[in-house]
Parts: structure tokens; C-alpha cells; sequence
């Protein structure tokens, strides 16, 4: 981590469905201000690692670390209003709520640390969101929901974000808007977690890449030693 | 004209309280994702408690009687919270039937408390002061307190919908109903939004109670009758929605007003009781919703639950190499019994045998089809009335009785099963339930015809049966046999196509299994087993009371099978058996012994939240996975 301290940290994390072992020996970690990126195939475990941070699946060893302090065992909630933002992969829009209900889900009280944020500052991030206050949750684009699904969780005022394949099934354009969104987030020092398939997308916006597959990390470093790694990304990225 | 305007009033003030009850049910089930069983029990102790505090704070002024009401409601909301934190917290996660069968349990101690507390006698309370009088409409009298009632369900939906709609508090409740899991995950603490809406269910139940001190005596019975009408608007105006509770309610309560209203009247020569057929109207009404649209009228279809590390049920093991031996040791045994003489022994032994075969039809369509039935006690009840009014108005001999008993059983399961297999789960129980206690209150209301109340005395076996050692060796021929016929079928290929329904119904889709048309093949061919005993059950005692297909009886089953294990084939019969013999002892000694079923009930609950079966597995499972 070369010397900066780390929001969250990982270090030796399995988790397991039932009897299937799915993460095995999990250890990462992202500092105040940077976008981590976790690549890997499907199944290769990036989502179930960002789960079981936030506590929806139980880290059955190992310890989870956020602002120095273990979180791994607390409920979910617990987690989120530590200042943990988790933005899942299938985004889960409560589709009965307009737009505005859905943010009010997600507010929390300002904390010191992070940026306080606001509808008005999320609309400012997204601006497809201002004009459809009052439309169901439900009734807006998979582009949009994307957009709500981020802006939800950033009403909590997170320290740190976790975000699920945000480019997954996207527009060119949309996904164009979600970098420069991330970008904005490092800037305002948010720590950033996402899961990512697409690569380009990762090497855009990501300083650090982690790469996962069959639940155990292969690869860590800066963006730019993965870049330059060909042999890794061919054994563990190439489809 | 001017009687159908009074009718349709009747019906409005009538829908006000179906709406209190049902309301809180749908509210509880959305957040929550448990039906609440002792929903009815919450509205009876609204009753109670308002009578009594009505009482203590003088019925003459109208402070002292407006706040019994909402001291009562407010306590009823209090007793549920309490209820939340204690008991369902705890199981949440736990299997569905582990929820229903807790709230159950409240049910059987919340009555028992009542008739500790209140005693068994009908209690009426005191006119509501400034609206006892009577308003003519069209030449009718018609009381104000019911015109006031008929306001009190529109004010309730509005004062709900501000409160969901423009509270965080309530945008809050309803992002629970849709994904509770993400709402945890966005930093709100479920548990005492949880804790708020039981609450708030359980006051709008004792509110709906409490309003009726005036209207209606305070009856032990109410419990049941109220979350039996809860269910029929619940699933008719579709789970979880509020305007569909709202109007559910105003359709069942104007179908039974006006059949109050028809009251007697000749249809093709045919004298026909309205007023008594108010239950049967109410079927009727759910059964067109049902297969118009089995969702409810504005419920949406049910989404596939979210997945969910489920329980992956073992397969049943075929019988051990010793087990024919052992069954016939212990029929040898059994058949030995009245040699010893022991005359009660010989009548415990032979309820005993007979709850064996009832439990375990129970067994076969709960634990390997999966379909948790809260109301088998109707096709006991109907094969015992069916065989006892045979032999009584048709003068049919016992064997032909006896013969008849399960068809009628079997006819009854036919019908009712039709609409329940297209449900499942919860909603599944819910009808079950309901369509139990819609047997039960047509044999308990038809005094011509099944005796009501008093049910039917005098049926008694043919003289070769008389003696009761004969009658125990007959019951452990026809239970043994369908003991055996049961587990013969289970390990048939149509036992193996209910696992594989139970297991994976889209997977059953995919290679051609009906998997509705087994489930309704197997609810009725237990509907039959289930009328064998409850025949035979009735040749034992000489009589049928309508006690035979009431509810608790449904529960002794489901606790019989809970004792032996869902998931055991021997299960039932040793369930059976040992909760038959619990009840001839305590029952003996305890006025209270419903309550004391009921603790037992949540102390299995509550020590064991995976179930008995469940608990160990995961404890094997997680000493492999170290």
C-alpha cells in the first residue's frame, strides 16, 4: 500500500455458500482516495467478495478492516452506516418508489470524513435523475437505475464505496458518464471498490487492480504493472 | 328498495372492521414475510381489554369511553411489539412452518389467557356515549354508532396512506416490503422498523376490536372466526396491498350483509338459510377471485423469492432390511394389548392408532410434497361426519358408514384442494386454514342437519365392533394398513414426482410433470387417509362434535408430525403417540392445557430454528467444512 493507510482492508477472508467454498483466502486493500478495481471472470468471486464485505454473506475466516476497525461479523447495517456504501451488481431500485423515495432510503446523517451529499449534489453528479424526481423506480432505464442505485448510496455519505459492475450491460454513453462519476468520487476522496469485467473501463478510472479467479486473488498492483503484464491478463482476463 | 340502502350500510360498517384486522395482517406479511396465525387473537384481546377498561374508566363519559378504546388498541400494539422483540426475532430466518406454527402458539396462549383472565362467558359492553341512538334512513332506523363505523375504514386507509406515503418512516417500510435485505445494506436497522410495523398491525387489530365492545359480545371463539375472514380478504384483495384489504373488505362485508338481509328464503321449493350461508358466500366469492386471478384482486403475481441458501431436504431412505420384521413384532404386540385387560389402556391405544394415520396423512403432503396444510382437520371432520350422518339420517349400516366416512373426506379434499394447490407456501396455509374453518362453522351453524353445536350423538358401531377391545383390533388393522399404503405410495412413482415437486418445480415443468395436478392428486388421496380416521374416530366415541374439524385439532396434527420430524417416515405415528399421550394426562390435570401445547410449541420453535432435523445437519456440516 506503499505507505498510505488503508480504508478497507481484507486479509485472509473465506466465505462459503452452503458447502461450496467460494472465497478462499481473500486479501486486499484500498486507500482514502483511490479506486481499487477487482477483476476476474464470472463467477470468479468479485461479486461474493464485495457481499461479504458489507456482511450480506458471512466471512466464515479471516478479518475485515474498515478505518481500522473489524467489521467482519457485524450485521449489514452496522456496515452501511459505518460509512461502507455497497452499490450491488443487479441494483435492486426499489421499482414501487419514485426516484426521490429511493434516495430518502438511502440518507443517512452527514459524517466527518466523507463528503456530505444531497439530492441536489447527486443530481448535479447524474443529471438524468433531476428531471424524474417523481417516476417510479421502476419505470426508468436500465442506464438510469444504474445511476439511482449510486446515488442511493451515496445519500448515506460513505467514506468508502463498493461498487458492483457498474458498466455491466450499459450504453457506450452511460458507461462514458459512470467513469467521469468515479473520477468525481476519488476527487472528492471517497475510497473506491468495484468489480469489474471490462477492462478498458478498470484501466480508466482504477490506480490499483486486483485480479480473482476461482476465489483467490492472482494478481495485485498498480494499474499501470497490469498494464504491462500481458501474461496475467492473458491467463486470468482473456475470454 | 329502502332494506337493500340499510343492508348496503350494514355491509359498509361491517367492512370497517374486516379492513382493521386484514390491514394489519397484509402490512405484517409485507415487511415482515411472516403471516401472523394470532392476528384474530390480537382483535379478540382488543375486545377484552376495552370491555374491561371501559369499565374501569366509566362508560357514561364520552373520555372515559373513547379512551378505553384507544388505551386498548394502544395496548394490544404494545402486546404486539413485545410479542416481535421476544419471540418472531428470533426466527426470522427460520423455515416458514417454524413462523406459522410460533404464531400459532400465541394463539393457543393468548386464549387461554383469555378465559383465565375473562372467563368463558359472553361479555357485552356498554353503548358508545352520544352515538347510542338511531338515525331514521328512509323510513329505517339504523344506529349511529354503525354510521360512525362505516367512517372509520376510509379514515384508517387515509391516515395509513399519509403515513406510508409521506413519512421516511413509511417510504421506509414500503422499500422493506420489496427488498429488506437492500434497505439493511443502505444502513437502516431493520429490527425496530420490524418491531414498529408488528406493532402497528397489532393496534390496528386491537383497534378493530375494540370498536366492536359496543357492537358484539366478547366470545372466545372471535379469534379464530376474525383471522378466518382476515385470510379471505387477504388473499382475496391480494397480499400485502393495502386497497385490495380495503376493498376485499368492503366486498366481503357487503356479500355478508346482504346474506344477513336475505335471511330465509325459498329457492325452487327449497328452504335456504342466507343468514347461516354467510361463510359459504364467503368461499364463494374467494374461489371465482382465486381463479380469476390467483394473485388477488389487487395483489400482483408472487415474484420468485429472492435465492436463498435453502435447505436441500436428504432423500428419504428406503425401509432397513429389519423393518418388515419390526412392523410385524410390533403389530403382534399391539394386537396382544387387550389380552392384558387394561380397559383405558385399550381406548388411549386406539385414539393413539388412529392420530398415527391422521398425522401421517398430514406427513405425506407435508414433508415429501411440501405443502404445509394448516387445515387437515376439515377431512377428518369430514369423514367423521360424513360416516356419522350417514348412519344417523340415512340409516346406513356402520360398514357402509364407515365406507363412506373417507369419500366424503375425499370429495371435500377434491374440492377445497382445487384452489388450494394453486397456491403455495403461506398462502398455502392461509387457505388451508380458511377453508377449515368455513367447514367448521357450516357444521357448526347447521343445527338441522349436522346437530351444530351438540353435534351428532348415537353413532355407534355394528354390534360385532361393540366391545372395545374389538374396535381397537379393527382400528389396528385399518391404520395399520393405511400406515403402510402411504409409505407403499411414497416410494412409487408418483411419491417420487412429489419429492422432485417439492425439490425443484421448474426443473418438474421442464420434463413434463403437472406438478398442480399431483399435488391436487396427493391432497385428495390424503384427504381420504384422513377420513378413514376421523370415521373411525367417530364409531370410538359414539359421537362427532364439531370440535372434530376445528382448528386446534388441525394444529395437533401439525405438532405431531413437528414432534416426530417432518422428514422421518415413522415420524408421525411416534408424534401421534406421544402427543395423544401427553394430552389424555395433562388435560386430566390442567383446565389450561392449550396454553401449555403452546409453550411447548415455541420452546421447539425457539431452541431448535432450523428445525429438530435442521439443527443437526448444520452442526455435521459445519465440522466437515472445518
Amino acid at each position: 500500500m506503499s505507505g498510505a493507510a488503508a480504508v478497507l482492508e481484507l486479509a485472509g477472508v473465506h466465505a462459503y455458500y452452503g458447502r461450496a467454498h467460494i472465497l478462499a483466502d481473500v486479501s486486499l486493500a484500498v486507500a482514502r482516495g483511490e479506486v481499487a478495481v477487482l477483476l476476474g471472470r464470472n463467477g470468479a468471486g468479485k461479486s461474493t467478495t464485495l457481499k461479504t464485505i458489507i456482511g450480506l454473506v458471512p466471512a466464515a475466516r479471516g478479518e475485515i478492516r474498515f478505518d481500522g476497525r473489524r467489521i467482519d461479523g457485524l450485521a449489514p447495517y452496522r456496515i452501511a452506516a459505518a460509512g461502507l456504501g455497497y452499490v450491488p451488481e443487479d441494483r435492486r431500485i426499489f421499482t414501487d418508489l419514485t426516484v426521490a423515495e429511493n434516495l430518502d432510503v438511502g440518507r443517512q446523517p452527514p459524517r466527518a470524513g466523507a463528503p456530505a451529499w444531497t439530492v441536489d449534489r447527486v443530481c448535479a453528479l447524474f443529471p438524468n435523475l433531476k428531471e424524474m424526481q417523481h417516476r417510479p423506480g421502476g419505470r426508468t432505464s436500465g442506464g438510469e437505475q444504474q445511476m439511482l442505485t449510486i446515488a442511493r448510496t451515496l445519500m448515506g455519505n460513505p467514506s468508502c464505496i463498493l461498487l458492483d459492475e457498474p458498466s455491466e450491460g450499459l450504453a457506450p454513453v452511460i458507461v462514458d458518464q459512470m467513469a467521469a462519476a468515479i473520477k468525481e468520487l476519488k476527487a472528492e476522496g471517497v475510497a473506491v471498490l468495484l468489480s469489474e469485467q471490462n477492462l478498458h473501463f478498470a484501466t480508466e478510472v482504477a490506480d490499483r487492480a486486483y485480479i480473482i479467479e476461482k476465489g483467490r486473488i492472482r494478481f495485485s498492483g498498480t494499474i499501470a504493472e497490469l498494464a504491462a503484464n500481458a501474461e496475467v491478463r492473458n491467463n486470468y482476463l482473456a475470454v | 328498495m329502502t332494506s337493500i340502502v340499510v343492508q348496503f350500510l350494514n355491509g359498509l360498517a361491517g367492512a370497517s372492521t374486516l379492513f382493521l384486522i386484514a390491514v394489519g395482517l397484509s402490512l405484517i406479511f409485507g415487511v415482515t414475510r411472516i403471516v401472523n396465525f394470532a392476528h384474530g387473537s390480537l382483535y379478540m384481546l382488543g375486545i377484552y381489554i376495552a370491555y374491561s377498561a371501559v369499565g374501569a374508566f366509566g362508560a357514561a363519559g364520552a373520555l372515559g369511553f373513547w379512551g378505553a378504546i384507544l388505551a386498548a388498541a394502544f395496548a394490544v400494539g404494545l402486546f404486539g411489539a413485545l410479542v416481535e422483540v421476544l419471540i418472531l426475532r428470533r426466527i426470522y430466518q427460520a423455515p416458514e412452518l417454524f413462523q406459522l406454527l410460533a404464531t400459532f402458539a400465541l394463539v393457543l396462549m393468548v386464549k387461554d389467557f383469555v378465559l383465565w383472565a375473562w372467563g368463558p362467558e359472553d361479555l357485552l359492553g356498554p353503548r358508545a356515549p352520544g352515538l347510542d341512538g338511531a338515525v331514521t334512513i328512509l323510513g329505517q332506523r339504523f344506529p349511529e354508532y354503525d354510521l360512525f363505523m362505516i367512517a372509520v375504514g376510509p379514515v384508517v386507509l387515509g391516515l395509513l396512506w399519509l403515513l406510508l406515503n409521506r413519512t421516511r418512516w413509511g417510504t421506509l417500510v414500503r422499500a422493506a416490503t420489496q427488498d429488506r435485505e437492500m434497505v439493511g445494506a443502505l444502513g437502516v436497522n431493520q429490527k425496530w422498523l420490524f418491531t414498529g410495523v408488528f406493532a402497528l398491525g397489532a393496534c390496528l387489530a386491537g383497534l378493530g376490536g375494540a370498536l366492536q365492545v359496543p357492537r358484539e359480545p366478547a366470545q372466545l371463539f372471535l379469534d379464530l372466526t376474525a383471522i378466518a375472514d382476515a385470510f379471505v380478504i387477504v388473499v382475496v384483495g391480494g397480499m400485502g396491498s393495502i386497497p385490495g384489504a380495503f376493498l376485499a373488505a368492503l366486498i366481503i362485508g357487503e356479500v355478508k350483509a346482504f346474506c344477513i338481509g336475505l335471511g330465509n328464503v325459498t329457492l325452487l321449493g327449497v328452504e335456504v338459510s342466507f343468514s347461516k350461508l354467510t361463510l359459504v358466500i364467503e368461499f364463494i366469492v374467494m374461489a371465482i377471485v382465486l381463479v380469476v386471478r390467483p394473485w388477488g384482486l389487487l395483489g400482483r403475481p408472487q415474484a420468485a423469492q429472492r435465492a436463498a441458501p435453502t435447505h436441500i431436504e436428504p432423500p428419504l431412505r428406503a425401509a432397513p432390511r429389519g423393518l418388515a420384521a419390526g412392523a410385524a413384532v410390533l403389530a403382534l404386540v399391539l394386537a396382544a394389548l387387550p389380552l392384558t385387560g387394561a380397559a383405558y389402556t385399550v381406548v388411549l391405544m386406539t385414539d393413539i392408532l388412529i392420530f398415527a394415520l391422521f398425522a401421517a396423512s398430514l406427513h405425506f403432503i407435508m414433508g415429501p410434497a411440501g405443502m404445509v396444510s394448516f387445515g387437515h382437520a376439515a377431512y377428518f371432520g369430514l369423514g367423521a361426519y360424513g360416516a356419522g350422518l350417514l348412519l344417523l339420517r340415512a340409516g346406513a349400516p356402520m360398514e357402509v358408514a364407515l365406507a363412506a366416512g373417507p369419500l366424503a373426506a375425499a370429495l371435500g379434499a377434491a374440492v377445497f384442494g382445487w384452489f388450494c394447490v394453486r397456491l403455495a407456501g403461506v398462502y398455502f396455509a392461509m387457505l388451508t386454514l380458511a377453508f377449515a374453518q368455513i367447514g367448521w362453522s357450516v357444521v357448526f351453524q347447521w343445527d338441522s342437519f349436522t346437530g351444530g353445536s351438540n353435534g351428532l350423538v348415537g353413532v355407534w358401531p355394528a354390534a360385532w365392533l361393540a366391545s372395545k377391545s374389538a374396535f381397537y383390533l379393527f382400528a389396528l388393522v385399518l391404520c395399520g394398513a393405511g400406515l403402510a399404503a402411504l409409505r407403499r405410495i411414497l416410494f412409487s412413482p408418483f411419491g417420487y414426482a412429489l419429492r422432485a415437486g417439492r425439490d425443484s418445480p421448474l426443473r418438474c415443468d421442464a420434463i413434463g410433470i403437472d406438478i398442480k395436478r399431483l399435488q391436487w392428486a396427493a391432497f385428495t388421496l390424503v384427504g381420504a387417509f384422513a377420513g378413514i380416521a376421523g370415521a373411525l374416530y367417530a364409531f370410538s366415541k359414539g359421537s362427532v362434535s364439531p370440535d372434530v374439524m376445528a382448528i386446534p385439532r388441525s394444529v395437533d396434527a401439525l405438532v405431531m408430525v413437528l414432534l416426530g420430524g417432518v422428514q422421518t417416515l415413522a415420524g408421525p405415528a411416534v408424534g401421534a403417540a406421544a402427543l395423544t399421550w401427553l394430552q389424555d394426562t395433562i388435560a386430566r390435570n390442567t383446565e389450561y392445557w392449550q396454553s401449555l401445547l403452546g409453550a411447548t410449541i415455541l420452546v421447539i420453535v425457539l431452541a431448535f430454528p432450523q428445525g429438530i432435523v435442521g439443527s443437526l445437519s448444520r452442526l455435521g456440516g459445519r465440522t466437515e467444512a472445518e
